[in-house]
């Protein structure tokens, strides 16, 4: 740089009659090393795209042979009767089982979270608070078969005495009912190890949407006089909704797809019913990780074809649950 | 709430005032306002009182009359009783706006306490569960070959470092394969830019969140079904890869997006090649970011069963060969063990979780101390600190784009 300058100068500063400073050119042509910087980057990005369109296609090319065999009644039949003459195949009650799962989870886990987040952006004394949201965030780090481990030996014990009384006492509600004991290896139990599972999800978005809520309007209705809690319903709710939403959907496409602890708890007998307390039940994901190698050849196509329909309904869920959580951050939708 | 803290004249105070100087009358005191933020002892025995209370309604209308089984049924309708008379009293006791104030705040607490309760239960439970049975020399250099669950002393001839061995490598494996990728993907979002990066940025939001037990799928249907390859580790690796990816990419990303562009700019004004910036100024830069994001990565994939369980499929001996034939892993031990009967094989899936979970909070608090690392290399330049949004954002699929005037 100085070099070229003092070079310049010179040049200028020459007698009439010096040669003319030669312009300096300057190359913005890309060299070849950046090229194939660039290609490479490139490649890497575009790779991550081809994997995931490679996952989809694989999955499709490998439940195909099942579908051609069930057709639509893959959806509409539950079992993984692969073997013999007349196979009887299909993910109904996986489905049913999948979405009674998600529900107890997100009926459990959401307030929860919800309140843990609140907490973290609201309640607790600053200090605290890098402990705390490490704490959460080891939540999510803590493996799922340690959830499993966790829910079969100390959770369920405890679980069952309840459900005992919720199906005696509260069976007028018809999710409650009992029409088969035992209670353990529920969907319900299920559903309330998968609900803790989400919590650090949904709790870490909400609480990065929640503190983003305006400092001036917290304030302004803490001057006029608002309660904590006024101005959290009438501040941070209403400017953290849209990332709440968009939280919980992230959290419930973690439910959907969780599948050791499940598996651990479920039995996975294809029954399927609104009875969540009582033995029994299966989701998508316990009917590939337990019948796994178990239905020769066509039962891997239907591994396969199971794992496209779970993959499916997981990627909506969290791209529609991402855009929701962008908008939200972005601000938009937020203008009063 | 320092706000909230009224300032009141302590009476001693004020009478001594009267005393001594008689001439100016003792200032009038205002009656005092009703502060949410405050606690007084009125507080503390309306919620003791309401707690206690609620105990006993419990205690006889469910466990007497209606024979409410086990302490969790307990606990909750307990907890539900008691939020109830909180309300109700502060409700009497002081106003209605307080008492839900207060009874949301009870709410809060709870919530919070709850979820930290249990990760703190569920990390010292396995601990409580494992240590005592624990043969330290044989779990750690004993396969389970000669595994007689019968026997009495089972354990002491057997470990898991078929496992312990098995996980290290496919872990390993993965992330040699998947971190350079994430990296130069992460590279190509931040840096190189260009036609694609919206696209290629909502596919890996879009794979972060691939159910676990798909990959494993995706894998089991390239290769080994159609026995191009046979089960292995190097086959579990790639499944890892598939969960490793892009959650590394998502944090590294967001690590080089606050290396400050005066960096990049001042490189290139030096002539120095775009290649040269990336990989000599902004990489280190960000490097104890990078660091983190990939330590976070491991953690997360070292757990990961369902993806294992169709690719490296498990095995009760020791194979060192990462690229052929079945092989164990932490997971999968704990995996196959758990519904056993027998207490030796119990013994031996806590103790598998005790390693696995020790090896998750190393790795844990490491990517916690190094973006402490960070988070001072920062404060010391002068521009922001990542939050640790960031860290947890490893587990999640969350979006990546951040508006940056907010943030």
């Amino acid at each position: 740089m100085t070099s070229t300058i003092d070079r310049g100068l010179a040049d200028g500063a020459s007698p009439i009659g010096a040669p003319v400073p030669t312009p300096i050119v300057v190359n913005s042509e890309v060299s070849q090393p950046d090229k194939i910087y660039r290609l490479t980057a490139k490649t890497a990005g575009f790779g991550v795209l081809a994997l995931l369109f490679l996952i989809g296609l694989f999955l499709v090319i490998g439940g195909w042979p099942a579908f051609k065999v069930a057709g639509l009644g893959f959806f509409t039949h539950s079992g993984f009767q692969t073997q013999g003459a007349n196979p009887v195949f299909g993910v109904l009650a996986s489905l049913v089982g999948t979405v009674e799962v998600a529900t107890v989870a997100m009926l459990v886990g959401g307030p929860v979270a919800i309140g843990t987040a609140l907490f973290l952006s609201e309640y607790a004394p600053r200090w605290s608070r890098r402990t705390l949201i490490a704490l959460v965030d080891l939540a999510a780090a803590i493996p799922s078969i340690i959830y499993g481990l966790w829910a079969i030996f100390e959770l369920q014990p405890n679980v069952v005495g309840f459900s005992t009384w919720l199906s005696r006492h509260v069976a007028f509600i018809p999710f409650f009912t009992v029409t088969s004991p035992p209670l353990n290896a529920s969907i319900f139990i299920a559903g309330l190890v998968v609900g803790l599972m989400i919590v650090p999800i949904v709790a870490s978005i909400s609480r990065e949407v929640f503190s983003l809520a305006p400092p001036g309007e917290r304030e302004a209705a803490l001057a006029l006089g608002a309660s904590r809690w006024q101005m959290i319903r009438t501040v941070v709710l209403p400017f953290g909704r849209g990332g709440m939403i968009g939280a919980i959907m992230l959290g419930l496409g973690r439910a959907l797809e969780e599948t050791i602890a499940v598996t651990i708890i479920l039995g996975g007998s294809f029954s399927f019913g609104i009875h969540i307390l009582q033995h029994g039940g299966t989701t998508i994901s316990q009917m590939i990780a337990s019948n796994f190698g178990s239905g020769g050849q066509l039962g891997n196509h239907v591994l396969l074809l199971a794992g496209f329909v779970l993959f499916i309904l997981t990627m909506v869920i969290n791209l529609a649950a991402s855009a929701i959580v962008n908008r939200s951050r972005s601000g938009a939708g937020t203008d009063l | 709430m320092s706000i909230d803290t009224p300032v009141r004249t302590p009476g001693a105070a004020s009478s001594a005032d009267a005393e001594t100087t008689v001439m100016p009358p003792a200032p009038r005191r205002l009656p005092s306002a009703i502060r949410p933020g405050d606690f007084s002892s009125t507080d503390v025995a309306l919620l003791a009182f309401s707690a206690l209370s609620s105990f006993f309604l419990v205690w006889v209308a469910f466990y007497q009359i209606t024979s409410l089984s086990g302490v969790l049924g307990f606990l909750v309708s307990w907890f539900v009783l008691f939020i109830a008379m909180t309300w109700i009293s502060t409700a009497q006791v002081i106003e209605r706006q307080v008492a839900t104030d207060r009874v949301v705040a009870t709410l809060v607490v709870s919530a919070a306490v709850l979820v930290v309760g249990l990760v703190l239960f569920i990390v010292l439970w396995v601990a409580y569960k494992a240590v005592p049975s624990i043969h330290w020399t044989s779990l750690f250099t004993k396969d389970q070959k000669n595994f007689q669950p019968a026997s009495p002393n089972a354990l002491s001839t057997v470990g898991i470092s078929e496992a312990i061995v098995g996980t290290m490598e496919q872990v390993a494996v993965a992330a040699l394969i998947g971190v350079p990728i994430a990296i130069t993907t992460a590279v190509f979002l931040n840096e190189v830019k260009g036609r694609g990066v919206k696209l290629v940025r909502t596919v890996v939001t879009a794979m972060s969140g691939t159910p676990s037990v798909v990959a494993g799928v995706f894998i089991y249907s390239i290769f080994i079904i159609d026995h191009i390859m046979n089960y292995s580790g190097f086959a579990a690796s790639l499944a890892l890869v598939v969960i490793l990816l892009p959650s590394v990419t998502r944090v590294v990303e967001e690590v080089l997006r606050v290396v400050p562009s005066g960096l990049r700019e001042a490189s290139l004004a030096l002539g120095a090649p775009e290649w040269r910036t990336t990989w000599s100024v902004v990489l280190p830069t960000a490097r104890s970011g990078v660091v983190t994001a990939v330590l976070l990565g491991v953690a997360r994939i070292v757990g990961e069963t369902a993806p294992l369980i169709f690719t490296a499929f498990g095995s009760q001996v020791m194979n060192w060969n990462v690229f052929h034939g079945a092989q164990g892993a932490l997971p999968i031990v704990i995996y196959s063990d758990v519904r056993q009967a027998n207490q030796s094989f119990l013994d031996l899936a806590f103790q598998a979780g005790f390693v696995l979970m020790s090896l998750v909070l190393v790795l844990f608090v490491l990517a916690r101390l190094f973006s402490r690392v960070r988070d001072k290399d920062a404060k010391k330049r002068g521009d922001l600190p990542i939050e640790d949004d960031a860290l947890a954002r490893m587990f999640l699929p969350v979006p990546m784009e951040k508006s940056e005037n907010l943030s």
